[in-house]
């Protein structure tokens, strides 16, 4: 702070604010504030998940509590966590896209056509399936962000269209297989032991460098909000759950090594670790991503700070369904086929469900791409132990509608306290 | 009071920096501004009153570029120009403090002061040059009431918001700020911050346009004060010159008993 050590004596204009000594103490103090001003994010969704894990664990622990499992929670859940990824962009708006699901269906059978019975490349086919999603997210795009009308509508007509392309394209009753080794090992292949464990160390240091370079710049400039402390103690746990989960993968899974071998971090964990760090740092860390923010928490200021708010709800309409297609390879590539149900019955509200139960919020501006993680493995662990502990699938969705309703609460009481905190 | 208009004097000749001459706008059948004079000059703060539906808002709305004049003439530093955005006033060096803040409740001080103009290197978000460059404008205007650059606007109070969005203005190196009623929402104490605020800006050199109801504030700190009356304008006074009353009554009804307008052709 140069600029404050001579402060011209006539009018000494004492600094906005010391950069004081930051430790874990006072660091642990802000973030208790923040959690009673009703700045909660997505703990309760984390304590959730614990919580889950723990009871599941101690009711059918050789069941649920195996690497079987472990790697079959991320294999059932993919697709919702990838369809509620693009979601946050939307719900980041205060908007919402009901189509997501059948744009998934729609791009995947787009896919089929062109790898099965078209005969391309894989690479090719899954560029047409995304494109066709950067279209209908363009249309609908256009329609909410030009036209006006409502999100719900456009996204609810979008919903009873998208079925019918899809069917038309897949033709009635009927499935397209994916014979593709490419498109098929997605979500029924692993990396070799070495692959994950070199990924994983190489994820590790590059997190560590590049939060350690943020924290050494913010500290240089003589600026609050970084703590070397903290920075170890985030890498250091970042470095044990990767490291632990990396382990776990790469334990035998097979019932019959023998015959075969099942071992290995699967490939869709490093596809959902991947867009988990792309997508949030595009939200974090570009002008685009700060507008998105912008435009949701108050549209009006937005405009006027000389913001494009209709191409800033474009593109994220073209990125919800853009995900949304990648999400359909992933269904379609776990189910070896795109069928009239893909991406349909529950794929979207379980999406819709995953953000907002990771704490992202329905009345827009907040919100991170890690909520969706967070809570598509809540509902995928509901899902899987309940079914475990043989309970009727009545059960399941009745518990499923519950935590909504629970997380839709927790957002809904965070913002009354948040107004009562002065917070809005 | 007495320091400034001491200075004023010097500045008082200064060629204005942004003249209007004739402006008309309607809203459809409605005629809002009818062939509006108006003179900014540096260094001042020229006080815009008028009863409610005088046209106050239509005004600087048509200044700031939010929506075009229908007429007139628009000129900058003695040169016409074409605003036809807030992107065009905003490269002149025009901005705006809206009445109702338009901050973003969901970013922080930092973020908000810097919207629509984030600092970037490599196509990446430059928050330290940003918070170190907001802090500097902080620092300069002597705002002592934010406790930290990184809170959340939404857990600032009214005042504080307000000194946010004042801020925010100046960062630009803007050469003239545009008020809308600053100081409605706010208290006796945070008024007063906020108007020596208003006061420090034109003390620094920049065309300061006060929007208010209260007279009380308008004398506070105005060198100028026009009058809107029914979309014309009705006069430009001194505030050193003129009483509180006399304002009253050029608001209510267009006119002086005092000083009878010479030029009144209609």
């Amino acid at each position: 702070m140069s600029t404050t050590t001579t402060p011209a004596p006539s009018a000494p204009t004492p600094p906005v604010e010391e950069a004081h000594k930051e430790t874990l103490g006072t660091i642990a103090r802000d973030y208790v504030t923040k959690v009673r001003g009703g700045d909660v994010g997505s703990l309760p969704a984390v304590l959730g998940l614990i919580f889950l894990v723990i009871v599941f664990t101690s009711l059918r622990g050789e069941t649920f509590t195996n690497q079987f499992n472990f790697a079959n929670l991320f294999n059932q859940s993919a697709g919702v966590m990838v369809i509620a990824m693009g979601l946050v962009f939307v719900l980041l708006l205060g908007e919402i896209d009901l189509s997501a699901g059948f744009t998934a269906g729609t791009c995947a059978a787009v896919i089929g056509v062109c790898a099965t019975e078209r005969g391309w490349p894989w690479y090719l086919a899954i560029l047409a399936g995304i494109a066709t999603g950067a279209v209908i997210g363009l249309l609908i795009g256009l329609l909410v962000a030009r036209l006006g009308i409502p999100s719900f509508v456009v996204t609810l007509a979008a919903f009873l269209g998208l079925q019918g392309v899809m069917l038309l394209i897949i033709g009635e009753g009927g499935t397209i297989p994916y014979r593709d080794d490419k498109l098929l090992a997605i979500m029924n292949k692993n990396l070799p032991v070495w692959l994950g464990w070199t990924l994983c160390i190489v994820g590790i240091l590059a997190y560590g460098l590049v939060t350690y370079l943020r924290v050494k710049r913010r500290l240089d400039a003589g600026l609050g909000g970084g703590s070397l402390q903290l920075w170890a103690l985030k890498t250091g746990a970042v470095a044990v759950v990767l490291l632990w989960m990396t382990y776990y993968f790469n334990l035998e899974r097979s019932r019959n090594p023998a015959l075969i071998s099942l071992k290995g971090v699967p490939i869709v964990v490093v596809i959902l670790f991947g867009l988990l760090v792309v997508l949030t740092f595009m939200l974090s860390r570009t002008a685009w991503g700060r507008h998105v923010y912008a435009v949701g928490g108050n549209a009006e200021a937005a405009r006027r700070a000389g913001i494009a708010v209709a191409q800033v709800k474009l593109s994220c309409f073209m990125m919800c369904s853009s995900l949304a297609a990648v999400a359909g390879l992933l269904i379609a590539s776990r189910d070896n086929s795109v069928s009239p149900s893909t991406g349909g019955s529950l794929t979207l509200l379980y999406a819709v469900g995953a953000a907002v139960i990771g704490g992202t919020s329905l009345f827009g501006g907040k919100g991170r791409i890690m909520d969706a993680v967070i809570g598509g493995l809540v509902i995928a662990v509901i899902n899987n132990g309940m079914l475990m502990l043989d309970q009727p699938s009545g059960r399941v969705y009745l518990v499923t509608g519950l935590v909504l309703l629970l997380a839709a609460s927790v957002d809904a009481i965070s913002r009354r306290k948040a107004r009562a905190s002065g917070r809005v | 009071m007495t320091a400034t208009a001491e200075e004023t004097p010097t500045t008082a000749s200064a060629e204005p920096l942004l003249s209007l001459r004739n402006i008309n706008k309607s809203f459809g059948a409605v005629h809002v501004l009818r062939g509006v004079d108006l003179d900014i000059r540096p260094g001042r703060v020229t006080a815009l009153v008028g009863d409610n539906g005088a046209g106050k808002s239509t005004l600087i709305k048509g200044i700031a570029g939010i929506h075009a004049f229908d007429s007139g003439e628009y000129t900058f530093e003695g040169k016409p120009v074409h605003v036809h955005g807030p992107r065009d006033a905003n490269a002149l060096g025009i901005e705006v403090v809206y009445q109702d803040l338009a901050l973003c409740d969901n970013l922080d001080v930092v973020h908000n002061m810097f919207l629509g103009r984030e600092q970037t290197t490599r196509a990446l978000l430059d928050e330290s040059a940003m918070e170190i460059k907001a802090r500097e404008v902080l620092d300069g205007l002597s705002v002592r009431t934010l406790k930290s650059v990184r809170t959340q606007v939404a857990s600032l109070s009214g005042g504080q918001r307000q000194t946010v969005a004042i801020a925010r203005a100046v960062l630009w190196n803007s050469r003239i700020v545009i008020l809308d009623e600053p100081t409605a929402a706010l208290g006796v104490a945070q008024t007063e911050q906020v108007l020596k605020l208003v006061r420090r800006l034109a003390d620094r050199g920049l065309g300061v346009v006060l929007i208010s109801h209260n007279l009380n504030d308008v004398f506070a700190v105005a060198d100028d004060i026009a009058v809107l009356y029914l979309g014309q304008m009705a006069a430009q006074l001194d505030a050193h010159t003129v009483s509180n009353s006399q304002v009253v009554q050029w608001i209510t009804t267009g006119k002086s008993d005092a000083e009878p307008r010479k030029d009144n052709d209609r």
